[in-house]
């Protein structure tokens, strides 16, 4: 079991999934504190459905990079410390907005992830570095945003093909993208994660 | 306060807790090279009692921070923006116009008059006492103004399309895509039409000599500026801007319903691009 605590195997609705202890927020099945926490609509929540060893323990101090409306992170928070949310665009920052109004340890920063100079003024170094952008230079933006991870912290990091190249392998995306992080860091786990995202790798590294 | 090397400001350095504001300013117009032990230092510093209230600040500055450039990158919005892009091309168009006015009268008595803003700036600057140099001059210098004018107006088009459109800028450039929106009549127009129509906005005049039956049909319309069209050889071109049109139209779409930024857009285009201008060879 590489669950982090606070995230649970738990049925809901006649459904077995993980599920973590908050206010719900985009509609999912809940019972009681828990709530569900769909794989299908986090890379996340998938990663820890496939069981691999992401490496959070719960209440690590997260920097959350592509927060976007909010799904992931708002599940992040129930279980993490602190948690600093990037989100570069206008639209899905009101959502995320209205995710943070009620959990008070998140921080909605509306900061593009290419200039971490742009937060690393309010941003505290991390345990643990969530990444899901959809940007091209993925794998360059978790290097750039090394700066902010303890030396024992963790990277988690899912890589969206399609927003490198749509016209080459993505398993030759990957590859490149692998060999960029391994500039500032140790890779210790990759996976893919379908079935729940097609064309998207999940990796796990440390700073090296 | 301790001083190893005089440590970057944090977000809460020189502002009162209590100056929610200012405070908010401080998340949205700082930076530092280095992240640091912020809550630490901000006990030490004395900003927060506690870590406990550390956070609470935090919470408020950034939640305000975040909500006020939400309003105010959400207030850009495409009326405004067609309104510039309309008042960019007036500029332009007048001040070409009267640029050539000043050539053909500035031509009376220097035979090296061109038709160029280079030329006309020269004639602004020189002022003589003669009546018509007079003139000539103040006609001349506000026509440079006109040009500087429609610069200014070009640099804004360039930073607030972004706003408003940010996949249709990244797609057609900030100057097309505001040439777009105007023509269609707003962003929410633009992203219920048809890709067919967004093909030949602003070749509507062709478009109905050919619905009249005596024109061929247009291929494209302002379209044709993107490089996507003009650079693919004639016989492949109207390919290119049925492409491009479908394109743009699925940005403009995602720009008006979703509004979150999609940059495989941009390599999916390149790619219909490079296919259709490949048929040469084979």
């Amino acid at each position: 079991m590489t669950l982090p605590e606070g995230v649970e195997h738990r049925s809901i609705g006649g459904e077995t999934g993980l599920a973590t202890r908050g206010d719900p927020v985009y509609g999912e099945p809940t019972d009681g504190e828990w709530r569900r926490w769909d794989p299908h609509r986090s890379k996340l929540g998938a990663m820890l459905t496939k069981d691999i060893d992401t490496g959070l323990a719960g209440d690590d101090t997260v920097l959350y990079l592509g927060a976007a409306s909010g799904t992931t992170v708002s599940h992040v928070v129930d279980f993490a410390g602190p948690t600093y949310a990037v989100e570069f665009a206008a639209r899905p920052m009101r959502d995320l907005l209205s995710v943070a109004e009620s959990r008070d340890r998140l921080f909605p920063l509306l900061k593009d992830v290419r200039s971490p100079e742009t937060y690393a003024h309010v941003v505290e170094p991390v345990d643990a570095i969530v990444q899901d952008v959809a940007t091209r230079g993925q794998a360059r933006v978790a290097v750039e945003n090394r700066q902010f991870l303890h030396d024992d912290g963790q990277l988690v990091l899912a890589i969206k093909a399609r927003s490198e190249d749509v016209t080459r392998d993505p398993e030759a995306v990957f590859q490149d993208a692998i060999e960029t992080l391994e500039e500032t860091y140790e890779i210790l786990a990759t996976e893919r994660l379908e079935p729940y995202h097609d064309d998207h790798l999940a990796v796990v590294a440390q700073p090296e | 306060m301790n001083a190893r090397n005089p440590p970057e400001p944090g977000w809460f350095v020189g502002v009162e807790p209590g100056d929610v504001e200012a405070v908010a300013r401080g998340i949205r117009d700082g930076h530092a090279t280095e992240s640091s032990d912020w809550p630490g230092r901000a006990l030490e510093s004395g900003f927060a009692e506690d870590e406990e209230e550390y956070y609470e600040l935090l919470h408020g500055a950034t939640i305000r921070a975040a909500r006020a450039e939400v309003a105010r990158r959400e207030s850009a919005d495409d009326r405004q923006l067609a309104h510039a892009i309309r008042a960019l091309d007036d500029c332009t168009r007048t001040s070409n116009e009267i640029a050539e006015r000043v050539a053909e009268w500035a031509g009376t008595h220097d035979e090296d008059a061109r038709v160029d803003m280079e030329y006309v700036r020269e004639v602004a600057e020189g002022a003589g006492e003669d009546p018509v140099e007079q003139r000539l001059s103040a006609l001349a210098t506000r026509t440079a103004e006109l040009d500087d004018e429609a610069d200014e107006l070009r640099r804004f088009v360039e930073r607030s399309a972004p706003d408003v459109a940010p996949n249709l800028s990244a797609l057609a450039g900030p100057v097309l895509a505001a040439r777009l929106i105007s023509l269609a009549g707003g962003l929410e127009a633009l992203a219920r039409m048809p890709s067919g129509t967004v093909q030949v906005l602003g070749a509507e005049d062709a478009l109905f000599a050919h619905l009249r039956g005596n024109a061929p049909s247009p291929k494209h319309g302002v379209i044709f500026t993107h490089e996507a069209v003009r650079g693919t050889t004639r016989e492949h071109r109207g390919s290119a801007a049925r492409a491009l049109a479908g394109k743009l139209t699925i940005a403009a779409r995602v720009d008006h319903y979703s509004g979150d930024y999609r940059p495989e857009l941009e390599a999916e285009l390149a790619d219909r691009i490079e296919r259709i201008r490949a048929r040469d060879g084979a």
